[in-house]
């Protein structure tokens, strides 16, 4: 039984990683690319880390709660690290694509 | 099952990883490579865990907070130099 | 909004919360020794190095923080989901925008909480905040503060903006009381 939900959670983890990284192929802009790393990847990595905490704890003695750190750090700087980058690639003055809405939105460098 | 399972899960991270490096070759600019490398450390934590459970032992979980960190600090350093032509002012 | 602890040897309660938990999590235990270096690492760190931070805006009410995190952790989830869902589609369909988000909160503490609930949540990246830290001179406050998000998938910007204010904004004016 719980050999099934390790699976289970491992699978999601694999495949929202996965998700992730074609987002990062397939979006034609920077600004699109940036909306997989940030977020699919992030729930990938929870996910997969839940299942190594049952996993970890169920094969061996006494409670291994030690990855909970490695999920709330990715957490915490999963969005900061993506302001960083986003804020760079306006400095950059990146292109996004001609649909994008609200252009003007964006105000001039100091 | 659960080994077939992480081999499975193997392949798929392995998929990531190519299309992050497809990703970091293709470019174009400069903050597209910054979040390649920021996905590949993310997915290399990922199979480091996977390898310690494949193997059953926890040695590797400092490994991975060590990326982790190290990852997140260079993430930031390089947009920091990207946006203001210096890392510490 | 109250910026100063009700005791003076504990400068910021959640901060050493922290501390403790995170001590007791790396090194995988709970004796008592490990508890009582917790305990004081979890006093004596926030004392040390309280005067290079700034003061921020207190925690006032646990409670309606504790759900505010769990609403946000569903949200999270289900935000994933419609996110795998739209890279999985047709790229061709989606229309991207970036959208200006009025702030009501105006300490840096509660608009980095925003935007980093913003940046995980559906489909919306937090992009800057306007305006200028640079421009702006030392202990000015401007008049009124800008979100700027680039949303992946942008169908209707007034009900967007709305959902951010209401759901986000408003819990956390709510436990910060400012």
């Amino acid at each position: 039984m719980i050999e099934w939900i390790i699976s289970i959670l491992l699978l999601i983890g694999g495949g929202f990683v996965l998700v992730g990284s074609i987002g990062l192929v397939k979006m034609p802009d920077f600004f699109m690319r940036l909306h997989g790393p940030t977020k699919a990847t992030t729930l990938g990595m929870a996910s997969l880390l839940t299942a190594a905490i049952i996993f970890f704890s169920t094969t061996q003695a006494g409670v291994s709660m030690k990855e909970v750190l490695i999920s709330l750090f990715l957490l915490l700087t999963a969005p900061i690290s993506g302001y960083m980058m986003i804020k760079s690639a306006i400095h950059h003055k990146i292109e996004s694509i001609e649909r994008t809405t609200g252009k003007d939105n964006i105000e001039e460098d100091v | 099952m659960l080994e077939t399972v992480i081999l499975i899960v193997f392949a798929m991270i392995g998929v990531s990883l190519i299309l992050n490096l497809w990703r970091l070759l293709l470019g174009p600019s400069l903050p597209d490579r910054i979040l390649a490398l920021d996905t590949m450390y993310i997915n290399s934590i990922a199979l480091i865990i996977l390898y310690g459970m494949s193997l059953g032992t926890t040695l590797y979980f400092e490994a991975a907070l060590l990326i982790a960190m190290l990852g997140f600090v260079s993430t930031v350093a390089v947009c920091k130099y990207l946006l203001r032509g210096d890392i510490i002012e | 909004m109250r910026l100063e602890a009700k005791f003076a040897w504990l400068p910021t309660p959640f901060l050493s919360l922290l501390l403790f938990s995170v001590w007791l999590l790396l090194n995988n235990s709970v004796s008592a020794g490990h508890i009582i270096l917790a305990t004081v690492l979890a006093i004596a760190i926030p004392l040390i190095t309280s005067p290079f931070r700034t003061k921020q805006p207190l925690v006032m009410k646990p409670g309606l923080a504790f759900r505010h995190l769990m609403l946000v952790l569903y949200d999270i989830i289900t935000a994933n989901v419609q996110v795998a869902i739209l890279i999985l589609g047709p790229t061709k369909k989606l229309t991207p925008g970036f959208v200006k988000v009025p702030l009501d909160i105006t300490r840096s503490m509660p608009i980095t909480i925003l935007a980093s609930t913003v940046s995980l949540t559906p489909g919306t990246v937090s992009a800057e905040v306007y305006p200028w830290s640079e421009s702006l001179k030392e202990d000015e406050e401007p008049e009124e503060r800008f979100l700027l998000i680039h949303v992946l998938n942008l169908e209707d910007e007034q009900a967007l903006i709305k959902t951010i204010k209401d759901r986000y904004e408003a819990p956390l004016k709510e436990i910060f009381q400012c």
